[in-house]
């Protein structure tokens, strides 16, 4: 096995290297499925939002497919979604993302969202997943049921509506008390 | 210190903590639970498809990408090298996103408060992509070491910033890529974050003078390794 390059923080610049439109903007109007929100805010564990954190998600479209070669139900993908989202965290260390509820990928598991977490501060990014706090099948699901259920709520995204469009909200806690839980992916 | 014993496909032998107290920021910033373990599904072995179309012409020559009114100030370099997963195999049509400060070791960003200046004719971003033998090529100017407050007198190396996206998610990367022979290296928290020093070796480009072009640019390689998959999917 060769040797991995090690992860270096993504600093506190990068925004010219990696924002070029609306990166938190995963749906058009072709897209198919339930449009959300998605917001939250990053803190940090002495409970300070963090305003120089870059967040990446990667979700399959509103029926569970992926738009790419290792999912066999690529040819069903929805062509107008592209899955995947990054947005910062400048307004205060809150973000937005615009997209739509993805599907579940199997029938005993709950519909999620990755996430991935960068920042200053951070030489590696942290992985974590939202869930739905609408989805009955989080009861089952095998990877929230894999955790402490002390902790599992750090993972479930609150419906919490207003105006058009349902919303979620989903801080991530780097650290403290309710620290978010984070996968060794 | 490392993170958790080895459940997914990060190699935490050379991968850094969460925690480096070193690097100050880290110490309110590092997730302080054992990370969970998780089992790969599609959602991880599956990830953003980039197509060499979304590219600009101009996206791979960060000498020439910004110009208004001249050339940019500094020493041009070209950096070239393979994008591989951990197992050798080259990482085909892989985005990499770049950033850097510019020859005085100043960024564009209007968060940067270094006292050097700007160039009119460098913003210090670009892109390209891997070929079919994984391999990528980009031209730039050589970066600045530039100041930074986590502690007295602290300089950060010369580092070009590389986002990489190889075949699925498991694969993404952030790093920085460093210069040889740099003096700061040893002083640098965030280059020392990588617990392992060969892991460290890796971060540091190799001066290629097969790559320098006469009377143009130097030339550095700088071969990237992926983390691979190590488990297969369950439907």
């Amino acid at each position: 096995m060769l040797i991995q390059t090690g992860s270096q923080t993504v600093g506190p610049f990068f925004h010219d290297g990696l924002f070029f439109g609306d990166e938190n903007v995963l749906v058009n109007e072709k897209t198919q499925g339930q449009r959300i929100l998605l917001e939250g805010t990053v803190y940090d564990g002495d409970g300070q939002p963090v305003p120089d954190a870059l967040l990446e998600i990667w979700q399959p479209d509103a029926q569970g497919y992926f738009n790419h070669a290792a999912d066999p139900n690529q040819a069903q993908a929805d062509k107008a979604f592209c899955g995947f989202g990054r947005a910062d965290t400048v307004n205060n260390g809150q973000f937005l993302f615009r997209t739509v509820k993805p599907g579940a990928l199997s029938p005993d598991a709950a519909p999620y969202i990755n996430v991935r977490i960068f920042a200053r501060g951070m030489l590696i990014h942290a992985v974590t997943r939202i869930y739905f706090s609408d989805e009955t099948a989080n009861a089952n699901d095998p990877v929230l049921n894999s955790v402490d259920a002390a902790r599992r709520a750090t993972l479930i995204a609150q419906r919490a509506d207003f105006g058009d469009w349902p919303c979620y909200r989903f801080d991530i806690r780097l650290q403290g008390a309710d620290e978010t839980v984070f996968f060794d992916a | 210190m490392t993170n958790a014993n080895q459940h997914g496909s990060l190699d935490w032998s050379v991968q850094p903590p969460y925690l480096h107290a070193a690097y100050t920021s880290t110490v309110k910033r590092a997730p302080q639970q054992p990370l969970a373990p998780l089992v790969s599904t599609l959602s991880e072995l599956t990830g953003p498809v980039y197509g060499h179309d979304r590219l600009r012409p101009l996206d791979n020559d960060l000498s020439r990408n910004a110009v208004v009114n001249g050339e940019p100030i500094g020493e041009r370099i070209i950096v070239t090298g393979r994008v591989l997963d951990d197992r050798g195999r080259p990482v085909r049509n892989a985005l990499l996103e770049i950033w850097q400060a510019n020859a005085c070791g100043r960024y564009i960003h209007k968060l940067d408060q270094h006292d050097a200046p700007l160039d009119p004719n460098f913003t210090g971003a670009g892109r390209c992509m891997t070929n079919e033998h994984g391999e990528y090529t980009f031209t730039s100017i050589k970066p600045g070491a530039y100041p930074w407050k986590n502690h007295t007198n602290a300089w950060r190396p010369a580092h070009i910033h590389f986002s990489v996206f190889g075949e699925n998610f498991l694969q993404r990367l952030i790093t920085q890529m460093y210069f040889p022979g740099d003096p700061l290296l040893p002083l640098d928290p965030i280059y020392n974050g990588v617990p392992d020093a060969k892991g460290r070796e890796r971060l540091i480009a190799a001066y290629a003078h097969d790559v320098t072009q006469p009377l143009w640019a130097l030339g550095y390689r700088f071969d990237i390794v992926l983390a691979g998959a190590k488990q297969t999917p369950f439907e």
